[in-house]
């Protein structure tokens, strides 16, 4: 790994590619969702329009909302673009990379939700701090147990640097490795409720006994409430690319390989394509649950992550 | 003595220092009741003396460890005093936080409050001055009496606002717990220097304990040690006395004086003791981890901003006892390197805990001035009123979180990492054991991100609950000076960790064998404690990464947008009547907490009737170890003290006989 200049070029091209192609896979997601619940789709690029729309209306403030409330999405959508940068999607000759492993991307998404969170108190609604304790509810039960499964693909490859466990990963021979596959369930179910998918919330939803991540960004308007849903798009983005880096590894290129980067792009848009299909099926085949329901379906991926990492440790597999 | 008068050792040089403390006490005696001198000429003196020690304990780390010996005290018992890398690390750490505590407290202490503000200076020096004495001791007797010098000055301290009844007893309790604690130590002082009557630290690392009087020796030192830095269950006397002490006092107990107390579990564990058995580690894992979770979840519901804190202090140093069992089990089976790295991790954590927490207490010294108010569900809204203090508190928040790019979140990080390495620990049973520690550590970082949330949440954010709270004034310029240098402190740390464990290189090299200081050295900017395959961590990277795509945004959206902007009332889908009441109180905060870990409280609920007039919601929370532990602790003692009372005539006849037969009793063991 030498930060040459395929390494900075392929970081360029990942950090714009997962900019550009983040709504598309919102869009994607919510036009399955529409197909499969029978509904008329939106169009393929409707997030585009929206952000489009949104940056060009005004952003209305409440009168005494302080600096930190206007920073916020800022400091989000930079915590995702960094997410998404350090997770190899193309390649896994990547700089940035070095600067955050597996567990300070954990840190990184737990930084933008705390950073959601205070500006939701910031204005001090119901709503707001409603949406906040939730927030932090569900994020203090996924957090530990997204470490938990990127503990278990770290003792795979003794290593906790992405990049390595995807090289590591991508070099063993094609089976089922039992810990991995308790590691993987757990992974969904943590990216459910961390992107705000339907077991746990609702996206489509502005009724107040279900809201959470709604009713976080409740007060946002124009260009900040923007950057918030592009970085919503950007957070499923990393989460499906990290996902598939983990438990799909195949396609994606090594170092110094521009041409192999070339076929990486359409094997990447192939498995999100398909990975946005499942999640929307998953979400049309399952119902909201109750938001006290919650901690046991999390503590439930937190324990099939741990039971994950005894299978390595116990089986060597 | 130092045999060349002309030429100054580094721990002559602390000596001085300390002896200025002791003098700047001296002389708030002689100025009991000029408040101007004491609290703008004295305090910042003091902060000045606590620089220059930092500065001398950064010397002390890279050269040999000094000896000396102070002839004070009892004539055959002179002060040994050693100054090696362990005590420079700690006295390193004193001496940062309390240059920005010291400095802080020049603007805090206010006239006519309590203990005159001369004899509050005379206090608070000889307490600094006795935890620096602490960690330079080098025999059972020195170590002794600063540790009680420590424990009595605190005592006064945290009881400086004595009227209050509360407060009496929150100092009763700490005092109680602090000796019963002190006993232990003395004990395990006692085992360690193996009948030959030396209780000189160079002694004891001469004898060699069988392994049943080591771990005789290594349990007194928990339960001692442990008392004091508020490990489970002795921890009851912290979430008490931490608040009721005036704000600097709480920051310098919370942030160093539990430190000392690590300080001395390293000294007993890797320094005097020569054997290290592997269950020692599991031990302290267990403890650490159950003061951690517990602490946590306790801080969660806390209501009183300073109790959420002390609360979050038995979480920060259960963490630390973790990380520290790790490097014993690590140690005990000969495994150096990764030793090493656990108790780098500790360190780090050490020195951030300390930064990051006195930070916070100072900042809620700020709000109890400005607001008169500790308890939260008075509070909220003040970063209107006081952005200065909101923003930096913020800033302590995010380390006491653990989130990168923060020193909380370098500790975190490597301590993960070392957990990550356990598969390689030859025993299978501990094997299993790691996960569920690492996760179990996993869970408690992640709720304490959910109680800074609540804590900086509810205090700063939102609409304030009082309309006094807009009145609010933001801190004055001392006060601003000390929170500036804790938060440089902080962010350096947090920004810097190569560096900082570059020095911490001589400690663990001393203790356990090794160092990570030349690993880390060879990737610049990266903090890659074993390979840069293996793990790297770059916080300056991460912070710029961030830093710039908000930047990009920021200016972009302008460029290709605008950047309008219309102030409204709030949305809040379209509630037209919005109050302070409607926002979450800091119960409310709490409740998914409660609800989950429902079995870790013991709660006292009343809930109004749909008639009541004037409806009451009340919860009290308590610990199970009160109910469990304590007071049946407290009827056996009473029970006991009832039966001396039998010997209790009132006559002084029977007194007299009770003597003589004393004293027959003494001469027929003297004459055998």
């Amino acid at each position: 790994m030498t930060l040459g200049w395929t390494g900075a070029l392929s970081q360029l091209l990942e950090i714009v590619l997962a900019l550009a192609l983040a709504p598309l896979l919102t869009g994607w997601v919510n036009q399955c969702r529409a197909w499969l619940q029978n509904k008329s789709a939106p169009p393929l690029l409707q997030p585009y329009y929206l952000l489009h729309k949104l940056f060009n209306k005004e952003s209305v403030l409440a009168e005494h909302a302080s600096p930190l409330f206007r920073s916020a999405p800022y400091i989000v959508f930079g915590c995702m673009t960094l997410a998404c940068s350090i997770i190899p999607t193309l390649s896994t000759d990547l700089p940035l990379t070095l600067a955050a492993d597996a567990i300070a991307l954990v840190g990184l998404f737990a930084l933008a939700r705390v950073f959601i969170s205070l500006a939701a108190m910031d204005i001090g609604t119901s709503f707001g701090t409603l949406g906040a304790r939730r927030e932090m509810l569900i994020g203090f039960l996924a957090e530990p147990a997204l470490l938990m499964v990127l503990f278990c693909a770290s003792l795979i490859s003794t290593s906790t640097s992405l990049a390595t466990i995807v090289e590591t990963l991508a070099h063993r021979e094609l089976a089922i490795y039992p810990s991995l596959a308790f590691a993987g369930v757990a992974f969904t179910i943590v990216s459910l409720a961390e992107n705000a998918r339907v077991p746990v919330d609702n996206p489509a939803t502005h009724l107040e006994l279900t809201m959470v991540h709604e009713a976080l960004i409740l007060e946002y308007s124009g260009r900040h409430l923007a950057l918030i849903e592009w970085a919503a798009s950007l957070k499923l983005f990393a989460y499906s690319c990290a996902g598939l880096a983990l438990f799909c590894p195949w396609g994606i290129a090594e170092a110094h390989a521009p041409l192999e980067m070339l076929l990486a792009l359409p094997a990447l848009a192939l498995k999100l394509a398909i990975g946005g299909a499942a999640l929307a099926t998953l979400e049309t085949l399952s119902a909201k649950m109750r938001i006290f329901r919650v901690p046991e379906f999390l503590a439930t991926a937190f324990l099939l992550a741990v039971i994950g990492l005894l299978v390595h440790i116990l089986l060597g597999s | 003595m130092q045999t060349d008068p002309t030429q100054w050792l580094l721990l002559d040089w602390a000596m001085a220092l300390i002896g200025a403390w002791l003098a700047i006490g001296a002389a708030g005696v002689w100025a009991l009741r000029r408040f101007a001198l004491v609290s703008r000429v004295l305090f910042p003196l003091g902060g000045a003396v606590a620089l220059g020690l930092f500065a001398v304990a950064l010397g002390a780390l890279f050269v040999p460890a000094q000896v000396a010996v102070l002839a004070i005290g009892l004539p055959t018992l002179p002060f040994h005093l050693r100054l090696d890398a362990l005590s420079a690390f700690f006295l390193m750490v004193i001496g940062a936080t309390a240059a920005g505590v010291s400095t802080f407290a020049a603007g805090y202490f206010r006239q006519g409050e309590g203990t005159p503000p001369g004899l509050m200076c005379l206090q608070y020096h000889i307490f600094l001055a006795s935890m620096a004495g602490v960690v330079l001791a080098d025999d059972a007797y020195a170590f002794m009496v600063m540790w009680e010098t420590m424990a009595l000055s605190s005592f006064f301290l945290v009881t400086s606002n004595h009227r209050v009844a509360e407060i009496r007893r929150a100092g009763y309790i700490y005092l109680l717990v602090a000796h019963v604690g002190a006993i232990g130590i003395l004990m395990c002082f006692g085992v360690l220097q193996a009948n030959t009557g030396d209780y000189s630290f160079a002694n004891m690392r001469a004898q060699q304990l069988s392994p049943f009087w080591a771990s005789v020796a290594f349990g007194l030192a928990l339960f001692g040690f442990g008392a004091k830095a508020g490990l489970l269950p002795l921890h009851v006397w912290l979430p008490e006395a931490h608040p009721a002490a005036p704000s600097p006092v709480s920051a310098l107990m919370s942030a160093v004086m539990l430190k000392t107390a690590i300080y001395g579990l390293l000294r007993v564990l890797f320094d005097l003791l020569t054997l290290q058995l592997w269950w020692w580690g599991v031990v302290l894992l267990a403890v650490g981890l159950a003061s951690a979770l517990f602490g946590v979840v306790f801080a969660a519901v806390q209501s009183d901003m300073k109790r959420l804190l002390a609360y979050s202090s038995i979480e920060n140093i259960g963490l630390l006892a973790a990380g520290i069992g790790l490097a014993l089990l690590f140690s005990a089976y000969g495994m150096k390197p990764l030793a090493a790295l656990a108790l780098t991790a500790s360190l780090v954590h050490v020195a951030s805990h300390a930064l990051f927490k006195s930070l916070l207490f100072l900042s809620t010294g700020t709000v109890l001035h400005a607001t008169g108010e500790r308890n939260l569900g008075k509070l909220g809204g003040l970063m209107r009123a006081m952005p200065w203090v909101a923003w930096v508190t913020l800033v302590g928040v995010l380390a006491s979180a653990g989130l990168p790019p923060t020193s909380g979140f370098v500790s975190e990080w490597l301590l993960l990492q070392s957990f990550l390495f356990t598969p390689g620990l030859p025993d299978p049973f501990l094997n299993m054991l790691i996960p569920v520690v690492a996760a179990l550590i996993a869970l408690v970082a992640a709720l304490a991100g959910y109680t800074m949330v609540k804590f900086f949440g509810v205090i700063f954010l939102g609409q304030p609950r009082e309309p006094r709270l807009m009145q609010a004034h933001d801190a004055n310029a001392w006060q601003r000076r000390g929170m500036a240098w804790l938060l440089l402190a902080n962010v350096l740390l947090g920004l810097m960790p190569i560096q900082f464990i570059q020095l911490v290189d001589p400690v663990t090299r001393k203790l356990v064998g090794d160092g990570l200081g030349p690993t880390v050295a060879q990737h610049g900017w990266l903090l890659a404690p074993t390979a840069l395959e293996r793990a790297s961590y770059g916080p300056v990277f991460f912070l710029l990464g961030v830093a710039a795509s908000f930047a990009l945004a920021f200016v972009l959206v302008r460029k290709l947008y605008h950047g309008r902007i219309r102030r409204a009332p709030p949305w809040d889908c379209g509630f037209p009547w919005q109050t302070a009441r409607m926002q979450d109180t800091a119960e409310g905060f709490g409740q998914p907490i409660r609800q989950i870990f429902e079995p870790f409280f013991r709660m006292r609920r009343e809930l109004p009737s749909p008639f009541d007039a004037q409806p009451r919601y009340r919860v009290d929370i308590e610990d199970h170890f009160w109910d469990a532990l304590y007071w049946p602790i407290v009827d056996a003692v009473v029970r006991v003290a009832r039966l001396i009372g039998l010997l209790q005539q009132g006559r002084i006849a029977v007194y007299l006989l009770f003597s003589f037969v004393t004293l027959i009793a003494m001469l027929l063991v003297v004459r055998q």
